[in-house]
Order: structure tokens, then sequence, then C-alpha cells
């Protein structure tokens, strides 16, 4: 077996620095994902037909695409059509697709934990003199957040391993740079293995920081 | 003080309400009994919109509602001018007892927090609850949980409080904690509504009592009088069938 355990180590230091592009790319996207899928939610939960109808093609297209195909469409096909796109950064093109994507699947997250939270309490809201947007934002937002906190932060592990579907055009984040480590060094095991353990830990910091999180939110459901 | 007329109200081809007339005196408590499905509840609940009556009008002190064509604002007015205790008592899951009490204040009326804190504070004390200013509703019993309900209902300062079965849904050994509250109320000459299964806290609280069948007030009377004396044959059965209840045959 031929294993180059200090080749191995010195790829953490040389792939780090990109960390905070995969990163950024991921925390944007989530950012902006959150709030059209919560607005989605929002306006599917009045139930006006046509506008649901629309919604759900929304949601199930971008579901049904694999995200290169997606970012392919928005990078390359896009400025084609409308040349005003020409000067879209690869970086911006990643995050318009993540955030579409993933506002697909937290439409859905957000709606089913909007339908958990008892109709009483937004009767209780009402009978005490709230207006509506009031009982939404006091009351119902919180404990629909609540309930769908843990199945947003499994989308926001996925996007973040999503996000280096980027290196496909070309964004200089952790895959790519372990990519162009290999052009020199030809070691593709410790390379990527040295890339998929950075993914790793990040997740794992991140599943800690969730479980706080709970934690501290949920309180309140607790006896 | 309150004042129905023909108000119905359909569940698809149901007809839940039919024509009901009804009005209620300032500081009159009244009690509306009836066996389930006979409207009582949905009744209640048109009073404050939650259902969206089919035809008549509601007036509540200045406020005048036409249930065919009334405009967002209208409906909010009307709103205001009741509360509500719920069967499952419905508080913010989210908030604590206190917060329950001032979030509607801070929020939908613009009072001082420290005001709305004295106050709420104040009416937590009322019903006893002072004790249980900071916990979660989900750490309280059912009869606790009720009683900061009230108080949050009171904090609103309505015409009206309305009650929907406010002890249907508590253990036995709790009821009696949230009608002494209720009594209390009663007692200091707030108008009240209340739906009820508890004939003898109806008998005893209420200055009228209405007995409800079938989407219509069937008999209304002066309570005593309507529960050892009732008119209707209706009335008569309902109330036999609550006395004979516990006569098993084995």
């Amino acid at each position: 077996m031929n294993f180059n355990i200090n080749y191995f180590f010195s790829v953490f230091p040389q792939i780090l620095p990109y960390l905070p592009v995969t990163l950024f790319i991921a925390i944007v996207s989530i950012l902006f994902a959150i709030i059209l899928g919560l607005a989605i939610a929002l306006i599917r939960n009045n139930r006006i037909i046509i506008i649901d109808s629309c919604l759900a093609l929304f949601i199930s297209l971008f579901r049904g695409i694999p995200s290169v195909v997606l970012l392919f469409i928005i990078y390359y096909g896009l400025p084609q059509i409308f040349p005003i796109m020409k000067h879209m950064g690869a970086t911006t093109a990643a995050i318009i697709c993540f955030s579409l994507k993933y506002s697909a699947y937290l439409a859905e997250i957000f709606r089913a934990g909007l339908a958990s939270v008892d109709h009483g309490q937004k009767e209780a809201g009402l009978t005490s003199g709230l207006s509506t947007i009031q009982v939404y934002r006091g009351i119902i937002l919180p404990q629909a957040m609540i309930n769908a906190l843990p199945n947003t932060g499994n989308m926001f592990i996925s996007l973040l391993k999503d996000s280096s579907v980027a290196f496909f055009v070309g964004v200089q984040e952790l895959l790519a740079a372990g990519k162009m480590l290999t052009a020199n060094s030809f070691l593709y095991f410790e390379t990527y293995l040295a890339v998929g353990i950075v993914y790793w830990l990040t997740v794992v910091a991140y599943s800690w920081l969730q479980k706080q999180l709970e934690r501290k939110l949920t309180k309140p459901y607790h006896r | 003080m309150i004042n129905v007329s023909h108000l119905s109200k359909r569940f698809g081809n149901h007809e839940v309400l039919k024509e009901i007339n009804l009005s209620i005196k300032q500081g009159e408590v009244v009690a509306i009994i009836g066996p389930s499905g006979s409207g009582k509840s949905t009744l209640l609940r048109c009073l404050n919109l939650l259902e969206k009556p089919n035809s008549g009008t509601i007036a509540i002190d200045q406020v005048i509602l036409n249930s065919q064509h009334y405009n967002h604002k209208q409906e909010t007015n009307l709103r205001k001018q009741s509360a509500m205790v719920f069967q499952h008592y419905n508080l913010f899951k989210n908030k604590t007892a206190l917060e329950n009490i001032t979030y509607p204040l801070i929020v939908g009326q613009k009072m001082a927090k420290d005001k709305a804190k004295q106050y709420g504070l104040s009416l937590l004390e009322r019903v006893g609850m002072l004790a249980y200013a900071n916990q979660y509703p989900i750490t309280l019993s059912g009869g606790q949980q009720q009683r900061v309900a009230i108080a949050r209902a009171l904090a609103v300062r309505p015409k009206v409080l309305l009650f929907d079965e406010p002890t249907s849904a508590l253990d036995p050994e709790r009821v009696h904690e949230v009608l002494q509250v209720m009594l209390k109320l009663a007692k200091e000459n707030i108008t009240m509504l209340i739906v009820t299964h508890e004939m003898e806290f109806a008998k005893y609280v209420a200055d009228r009592i209405i007995f409800m069948s079938n989407g219509i007030i069937v008999e209304e009377g002066q309570a005593k009088s309507l529960i050892d004396n009732p008119q209707h044959e209706l009335t008569q059965r309902f109330l036999r069938q609550l006395t004979d209840e516990v006569d098993f045959e084995i």
C-alpha cells in the first residue's frame, strides 16, 4: 500500500483557505432559500388555486432538476437568452442555483411546520385583539420554525455538500482546491480523502451547533 | 349590550344556527346549554367571527355588524369587543404565562412594556396564578392553564367574556378551581356568556340560561327556574338525561 501520509497531512493547510468560499456559498444560499421558501409556504397556506398550482410547479421543477444541470442552465444557458446576464460571476450563479433549488425543498418543510401549529393558537391570538400578521409573527411562525428546524438543518447540510457542484463552473472552492493539488501531485486518494474529511468535519461541527440551538429554542416545550 | 338578530350559519347543507335572536344586558351572566351539535359553540364563535355567519346582524356595545357585508375594519372592531376562553385553553405555547397576557397588550394595543407587565401580574394574582408567571404553558396543569387563559381574556378589557366549554377538557378535580375564578368574575359584574355542561354551576352562577337544540333557542329563562322547572319537552328530556346518566343497569 502506498499511502503518502506526509502528503496527506500537508493537504489540509492547503485546502482549508478555500473552506470560507464553500461556507459563503452555502450560508448565503440557505438564507435566500429560507426567505424564498417561507414566502412560498405562507402564500401556499392561503390556498389560492391558480397561484398555488404555479408554486407547486416551481417546487416540482427545482426539486426535479439535478444541481449540476440547473447550475449549467443558469451559468451557461441564461446569458445566451438574456445577454444582460453575461457578466454574472460563477459564484453568483451558484448562489442563485442553490437558493432556488433549496427554497423548493424548504417551502415544503415550512408548510408542514406551519400545519403542525394548532389552529387554536391563531384563534386565541385573533380573539385577543391581534391582527393576523401579529399572530403569525409572534405566535405561529416561532412555533412553526421550531418544528421545521431539524429538517431545515438537514437541508443546510445537503446544501453544504452540494456546493461542491460549483466547482463545475469554476468557483474556487474546497473541491476545486483539491483538484488543483492533484494536478501536481497525482496523489488522488490522499487529496480527495482530505477534502472529504474537511466536508465531514464541517458537517459535524454544524450538527453540534444546531443541537445547541435546538436545545435552547425548545426549552419552552419541555416540562 | 349584546344584540343578535336573525343570525344563521350553515356548514355546507347543514344549518347549524337558524335565525337566532338573542340579547344580553350589561353585567348579565348567561349560560347556554344543550346537547352536543345543537349550535351553542357555533353561536359563541359567530359573535367574534371565528365562524362567519351566513346572515343576520350582531351588535356588541356600539359596534353593529351586518354579517352579509362587512369590511376588515368592522370585523376587527367587533372582535375587539369580546374575548374568548377556549375549551382547550389555547395558551400561546411559545410564551410564558405572563407573556401570554402581555403580548396582546404590547403588540396589539401598543401598551408600554412596564405597564403591561404590572397589569399582567395583577391579573395573574386575580386568578391565583402569580407564582407561575414565568412558567411556560406545558409546565402547567389544565386548570392552571385555563386560569391564565381567563386572565389573558380579561386583559384586553372586553365588553363581554365568551366561555366555550371552559371546563370540558379538565380533569374532574381541576374543574372547581376554574369555576371558582368564573364565579368571582360573575360577582364583579362582568358580562359573561358561557357555553357549559356544568348544570349545577350554570344554575348557581348564571342570571339566565338558554337551552339550545338543533340550531334554535328552545327555551330561556331565569337560571334556577329553567333547571328546576323546564317548560319545553326537549329541555325536560335533556335535563333528565343528564341526571339519569349515573343510573346504569348492569
